[in-house]
């Protein structure tokens, strides 16, 4: 099913491979010009009016950041998600609140986490869930969490942590025998 | 994969702007009055808190802290997921009201702020504002291991890791997260500490006050409130 729907838009719309990872649950890479086209498409024709969710992952490696659009099919019962890469040096993604007016909150979201732009959302620049956050977007991979944890609050004294493969391999195995 | 980059310096460069609704300004008033209003100074007191003294008389203030023992209001505010654990104790399973332990809606009606779990950046400015309105003689618990050390949060950017850096700890109730049953026995304890008069957070913040300041304003950038907001 899933199949015949990328062989029916591959021929209009710039698509990557087709990665099915269930019967119902497929990934496809999309070109950025042609994202809101296919949304549509998808959403009026192929019934595909339910956008479960919109995320982002931060390819560091790549120099890029994906967004994913995940949409349902409610009545097929199918999900397809589109994946959308943006540069990471400049992130400026397009906006679809006007697609789906929650769209609007997963953009301002994704601003304040990832530090992705999405100009013309609605509020996106207001700040969403951190309250007077200074430092770089923290969802980034390059922002690293417990460095930032340790340079702001302090510590209690008597904290211990362990190794749970070498903790369990000592609980297991105490005289280290193979 | 490099996923934690040591050299990581966090950004102690940025200050963040007063919002904009919170700057001093110059008001003109319908008779054509130039009005000056500088929205942290104007509606609230400056005063900072005062320690309370104790009676003259030792017997005195042993009957005061023997009423004050059996005097727990709890502010009803549940910062984290230990607020789940206050629920049972409120009705009939646990029942904390047998014990003389009630909870009030407002800070201006209670006297105990149990801090339920972690506290993130946010909640904290929060409690803090709940905690300064508070009547004295007032008392903080911290529960769980989030409010001692950070607990399961301890490598979190957004989540304080011990609370008495922030506000006077009275009594700590350990567990993540601690069962109904040892919050009763937690506040049992508190009782007894508050009967030998030693649940004297409330004068331990006054004393401190300009230290606790310090710590809260060096995790809450956006402080846009009075430093004593009562």
């Amino acid at each position: 099913m899933m199949r015949d729907l990328h062989d029916h838009l591959k021929t209009r719309y710039r698509l990557g491979d087709l990665a099915e990872r269930r019967a119902n649950l497929a990934f496809v890479d999309v070109a950025r010009a042609d994202l809101r086209a296919l949304l549509v498409e998808l959403r009026d024709v192929h019934g595909f009016t339910h956008l479960s969710l919109l995320t982002a992952v931060d390819w560091i490696e790549e120099g890029r950041f994906q967004l994913t659009y995940l949409m349902n099919n409610r009545t097929a019962n199918r999900s397809l998600g589109l994946r959308v890469f943006l540069d990471r040096a400049d992130p400026v993604g397009d906006t679809i609140h006007d697609l789906w007016p929650t769209a609007a909150t997963y953009q301002r979201e994704l601003r304040e986490m990832f530090g992705i732009a999405f100009p013309g959302s609605p509020r996106v620049d207001e700040e969403f869930i951190l309250e007077g956050w200074t430092d770089m977007p923290p969802y980034r991979r390059d922002f690293d969490t417990l460095a930032y944890s340790q340079q702001t609050f302090s510590d209690r004294e008597g904290r211990e942590t362990h190794d749970p493969r070498a903790h369990m391999a000592k609980k297991l195995n105490p005289e280290g025998q193979r | 994969m490099k996923d934690i980059d040591k050299s990581f310096r966090k950004d102690t460069e940025t200050e963040f702007p007063l919002r904009e609704e919170l700057k001093p300004r110059s008001v003109t008033a319908p008779d054509g009055q130039v009005i000056e209003i500088d929205p942290l100074q104007d509606y609230f007191c400056q005063e900072p808190p005062k320690v309370h003294k104790q009676s003259y008389f030792r017997i005195v203030e042993d009957f005061y802290n023997w009423a004050r023992a059996h005097s727990l209001w709890i502010l009803g505010f549940g910062t984290g997921c230990g607020a789940i654990e206050m629920r049972p104790l409120m009705t009939p399973r646990f029942d904390a009201y047998r014990y003389g332990i009630q909870w009030r809606p407002t800070p201006r009606q209670a006297n105990l702020l149990v801090i339920s779990g972690y506290l993130s950046v946010k909640t904290l400015k929060r409690a803090i504002r709940a905690y300064e309105q508070m009547p004295q003689p007032k008392y903080v618990v911290g529960l769980g291991s989030c409010t001692i050390n950070g607990g399961m949060y301890w490598d979190s950017y957004n989540t304080i890791k011990r609370l008495d850096d922030y506000l006077p700890v009275d009594l700590y109730i350990a567990g993540c997260m601690p069962r109904p049953e040892a919050l009763l026995a937690g506040f049992m304890d508190l009782k007894k500490l508050i009967r030998k008069g030693k649940a004297e957070g409330a004068n331990k913040y006054a004393e401190n006050f300009d230290w606790y300041k310090a710590n809260q304003k060096s995790v809450i950038k956006d402080w846009d409130m009075p430093d004593y907001n009562w």
